[in-house]
């Protein structure tokens, strides 16, 4: 029962797909006098289940706007599941986006510890691991210029290097990779190995399959909001890979 | 009863967010401005002085003895709520990027904006003391009684901060309509007025519906009377706060899941 590190049961996430968003008094009057006001549901995840044991490396793959980053937003907690149940133990370190709590006017240095203290950190924590941060992300020069100046492979950095300090028991990793030297693709990947090695659970997405096949064991396939296939991450990567190649010829 | 204990949990654990949050807000607001902070104080200053330039004329007949420190009370308090509650209808639209990509409870934007207003607030009223060092108002112990006056207005601003930021997420008129209230707002709060100006009627509603005003009368028996707070004042502002702090948390609890999808 408790190795068990994520429990997704038939999970469906459901949005609106209204035609425009309403999102003003006016505009809701009047599709409400002309009847308009119809839910057009749309469900970006379907009945998705699967479960993670503590420790493993898995990942979650499928084509542009199939439902991978709905189903981690859902994990982390930021989107409440319309149907089915999430059960995650221990302590989740989201990176989502790198330096999604930047504030663009703060210097990195005040940076470093708003984002932090977005992900739970106390002041003084963040405080005790500050010039580990800074040696991480390798950006000492520009510790007090604007984080509005940098670059997006800077904010990059400073980003995994302040969200990659505790070692969480599940990390959840979306396709932040991207951007970054290869140089620094590296250490970030180093240091999720470490992670891993030190018995925390890697949930990733990603659309590099050699990243994938690299840093997994399992694999997820989704399909346009259903779970087309669950297994060994070679297996579920090569039909994925296939299906992909025969679509761009 | 576990539900209430986890959400003390939760904001034990993002206090020092809170702090950064309002931090950022101060920093932010004088940055490359020579004078910084200072402009907390000398902003309402400069007003209040046109304002009592303006006003001190046609109130004469008012009987109010130092006009400066009347008006200047009623600002405080007025300002205090104004800027706070418009500055927290934003709170939860403006932090889209944020709540969109981490897991956050939805209430730490709104209340860190709520305490930066407040902070503005006692800035202005050091402005309030220079202003009565410089009209001869009587400095009496009444006066260190005034956290109390803005504690009360803290939870109401709270709850009206709460309550916009909400409804705002659905609709954004709120916020454009919310700009005409509070016009009609401040001319219904007797700040540069004695409550005697208005009609038999309207006072009443003005007397015992109008929280600002019971909160500016409490504020105003501490700098210019020199007693305590009419007890009955009391009582309407610490009803009225909690009255307000219970519909914006109900509000706000009942839609924020509901937010990620609108923001």
């Amino acid at each position: 029962m408790s190795d068990i590190a994520i429990d997704v049961k038939d999970v469906t996430i459901r949005f609106n797909l209204a035609s425009e968003k309403i999102d003003n008094l006016k505009e809701y009057f009047i599709k409400l006098l002309k009847k308009q006001l119809l839910f057009q549901e749309f469900l970006a995840v379907k009945d998705a289940s699967f479960q993670v044991k503590k420790g493993e490396a898995w990942a979650l793959v499928g084509s542009n706007g199939s439902g991978k980053s709905t189903l981690l937003k859902a994990i982390c907690g930021i989107l409440k599941p319309y149907k089915g149940e999430i059960v995650v133990n221990g302590t989740v370190s989201p990176l989502l986006e790198l330096g999604a709590g930047f504030d663009m006017n703060l210097t990195a240095r005040e940076n470093i510890f708003l984002n932090g203290t977005v992900l739970g950190h106390s002041k003084k924590y963040m405080q005790e691991h500050f010039d580990e941060i800074v040696e991480f992300s390798e950006l000492q020069k520009f510790l007090d210029s604007p984080v509005k100046n940098f670059s997006s492979g800077m904010r990059a950095r400073l980003g995994f290097a302040v969200a990659t300090i505790v070692q969480p028991d599940i990390l959840i990793v979306d396709e932040i990779l991207a951007v970054g030297d290869y140089a620094f693709q590296q250490k970030c990947l180093k240091r999720m190995d470490e992670m891993m090695s030190g018995g925390t659970t890697l949930l990733f997405v990603s659309h590099s399959i050699d990243q994938v096949k690299n840093l997994c064991d399992h694999a997820v396939w989704i399909n346009q909001g259903t779970v087309e296939r669950i297994g060994e991450v070679e297996e579920v990567c090569d039909a994925y890979m296939e299906t992909q190649i025969s679509k761009a010829q | 009863m576990s539900l209430f204990i986890a959400r003390i949990k939760g904001f034990i654990q993002y206090k020092d967010l809170m702090g950064q949050l309002i931090s950022r807000d101060l920093k932010l607001k004088y940055r490359r401005s020579v004078l910084g902070y200072l402009w907390s104080i000398l902003n309402p200053l400069f007003i209040m002085i046109i304002m009592a330039i303006v006003f001190s004329q046609m109130f004469k007949r008012g009987n109010i003895p130092n006009y400066p420190v009347y008006l200047m009370s009623g600002q405080v308090i007025f300002n205090f709520m104004n800027l706070s509650t418009k500055s927290a209808i934003q709170s939860i639209n403006g932090s889209a990027a944020l709540l969109k990509k981490t897991y956050l409870p939805k209430y730490v934007f709104t209340v860190s904006k709520i305490t930066s207003g407040l902070i503005d607030c006692i800035f202005s009223m050091g402005a309030l003391l220079i202003v009565m060092i410089f009209t001869g108002g009587v400095f009496s112990w009444h006066l260190i009684l005034f956290p109390l006056v803005l504690a009360q207005e803290f939870v109401f601003n709270l709850g009206l901060g709460m309550f916009l930021a909400a409804t705002n997420v659905f609709f954004r008129d709120i916020q454009y309509i919310y700009n005409a209230i509070t016009t009609a707002w401040m001319y219904l709060t007797p700040m540069f007025y004695p409550v005697e100006f208005l009609p038999e009627s309207l006072r009443n509603i003005v007397v015992h519906c109008n929280p600002l005003y019971a909160y500016a009368t409490q504020l105003r028996d501490l700098t210019l009377y020199n007693c305590l707070p009419d007890m009955s004042m009391v009582l309407y502002g610490v009803i009225d706060a909690i009255l307000m702090l219970v519909l914006g948390v109900w509000v706000f609890l009942k839609t924020q899941n509901k937010f990620i999808l609108y923001i």
